[in-house]
């Protein structure tokens, strides 16, 4: 069973040197462990770019499609037996990280 | 048999057979929503069968076959309608009779699933009202004055969060169970307290249906996991608190206050349930939590036939152990009132006023401050502070009480 764990920034902005190197620490652990699937952070939301081409023309739009004080930062995909392991490694990431986090089921077939 | 025994029959296997067998569909089938519905359909049929047919020997494996045989019948039909992973579950189907400490081990499972913290707490009392306690969704939905529809999604939204997101279905492990434990409480706790002091200008001020299903379930959790504190402690308080239902409110419709209370009308045979329960936990010799320091507080109330006997430093000594374990102003405000008794109104009153930036928002603030005023005779400001909480009480027999009080202001 797959997760999408979410890191969530309220304005705090890039991982400080210190929150890279807990991150690493973490990392390290889901691979050693066999929870690992991906991760990755994000740039900033003002470097987003929408694009609509469900029309005749397609339109693209500068910035996030949604303005909001909260946004993703990055995340992991995890492999995780139940919600109770997943939340479990999501608790330790979100002190790692030193953000927000939320924790997503994949759908599966 | 009459008619009557087997309504009685059909009644009683509901309160006891209706979370087995939904316990133990949810895990053979793995489906929470199949479990329910074929549950619900089992007992439709005892009522429909057991009238002509005699009520089975074995009430619950009667229930349990009857509501496989309605699952199956269900994951076949939407089998045949294309989705095929259900098919590998239906190789179960000649699995043996469980035994029966399994069986109670299941229904464990199925309370800590519907306990889960991932679920919003009122999602969490509706669900296990349904699941574990089998009351309907218009019940539920009465009980907490919303509307069914609105009930019913709650309960198919916390179904399909379940599923998906694949909230397991097993009893903690060793080291999530303290956190756990303490959700199933917080839930049957909140169930108790909605039905000891119903909110909303409709309902009965002590809604006993409820009251009682929260005991029924807290003796249930207690049966099965006797070794626990603060589960004892918990029914320990209800039972204590029970016990003073009927002096509770007045003819006249009024809430009575402890100290009002006639205290010839407690049931005697509660109080001595949850005195044993008490002398349990204390003879334990574990440091107590929450639960157990409320009962034990309870307890100290109801060993005094006269309120003027009440042991008051006893039970402030106890409050100040709470304080130190929940920083809850609100059991910073019962600690004050107890304090009264003991120091007087002034020195109570300068506790209660420290508490205002916190419970400014909070009737039982006022209505505390309106009492020590009184007893001060600051008639004034006692009027006012009446005024605050009657504004605030959501409860009509609490509203009735506060009125009469401010009335007979000076």
């Amino acid at each position: 069973m797959q997760y999408l764990v979410s890191v969530i920034d309220d304005g705090t902005g890039r991982a400080t040197p210190a929150e890279d190197a807990a991150i690493d620490v973490f990392n390290e652990r889901l691979q050693a462990e066999g929870h690992w699937v991906f991760a990755g952070g994000l740039g900033a939301p003002v470097s987003a770019t929408v694009i609509d081409n469900r029309g005749e023309e397609t339109m693209v739009t500068d910035g996030p499609f949604v303005e909001s004080k909260e946004y993703l930062a990055g995340f992991w995909i995890i492999e995780a037996a139940d919600l109770d392991e997943a939340l479990r490694l999501a608790t330790e990431g979100s002190k790692a990280c030193n953000r927000k986090i939320e924790v997503r089921p994949f759908l599966t077939a | 048999m009459s008619g009557t025994d087997v309504r009685e029959a059909i009644t009683r296997a509901h309160h006891e057979e209706w979370a087995r067998v939904v316990a133990s569909l949810t895990r053979r089938f793995g489906d929470l929503d199949i479990a329910e519905e074929a549950a619900a359909e089992a007992f439709a049929t005892a009522v429909e069968r057991w009238p002509a047919d005699g009520v089975p020997p074995s009430p619950g494996a009667w229930l349990t076959t009857t509501a496989s045989r309605k699952a199956i019948d269900r994951i076949r039909r939407e089998n045949k309608r294309g989705g095929k992973q259900q098919e590998a579950q239906l190789l179960h189907d000649d699995d043996p009779p469980e035994p029966v400490g399994a069986i109670d081990d299941e229904r464990l499972r199925l309370i800590f699933t519907c306990c889960h913290p991932a679920l919003a707490i009122q999602t969490r009392v509706a669900l296990t009202l349904r699941m574990v306690a089998g009351l309907t969704v218009p019940e539920i939905a009465r009980a907490f004055l919303v509307q069914e529809t609105t009930m019913e999604r709650r309960i198919t939204r916390a179904k399909a969060k379940i599923k998906t997101a694949r909230i397991p279905y097993r009893v903690p492990s060793a080291e999530d169970l303290p956190a756990r434990v303490s959700s199933v409480l917080a839930v049957l706790f909140l169930v108790f307290n909605e039905g000891y002091l119903a909110t909303g200008p409709g309902t009965d001020p002590v809604r006993h249906e409820l009251t009682a299903e929260a005991i029924r379930l807290t003796r249930l959790i207690r049966a099965l996991m006797p070794d626990d504190g603060e589960v004892a402690g918990l029914l320990a308080l209800m039972l204590l608190t029970e016990a003073r239902r009927a002096a509770r409110v007045s003819a006249s419709g009024e809430l009575v206050t402890l100290a009002e209370q006639d205290r010839g009308s407690w049931d005697v045979a509660l109080i001595a349930e949850g005195h044993r329960l008490v002398r349990e936990r204390l003879a334990a010799r574990q440091v107590p939590g929450r639960y157990q320091i409320l009962a034990a507080i309870a307890a100290v109330h109801t060993s005094a036939g006269d309120v003027r006997d009440t042991d008051w430093s006893q039970v402030v000594a106890l409050y100040n152990q709470l304080v130190h374990l929940d920083p809850s102003p609100i059991i910073a405000l019962n600690r004050a009132i107890a304090v009264a008794e003991l120091d007087g109104p002034e020195v109570a009153l300068a506790a209660v006023d420290r508490l205002q930036p916190r419970l400014a928002g909070y009737h039982s603030y006022h209505a505390a401050r309106a009492d020590l005023l009184r007893r001060l005779g600051r008639s004034q400001e006692s009027r006012a502070a009446y005024d605050k909480a009657i504004d605030l009480a959501g409860n009509t027999a609490e509203t009735a009480t506060l009125t009469r009080r401010r009335g007979q202001l000076g």
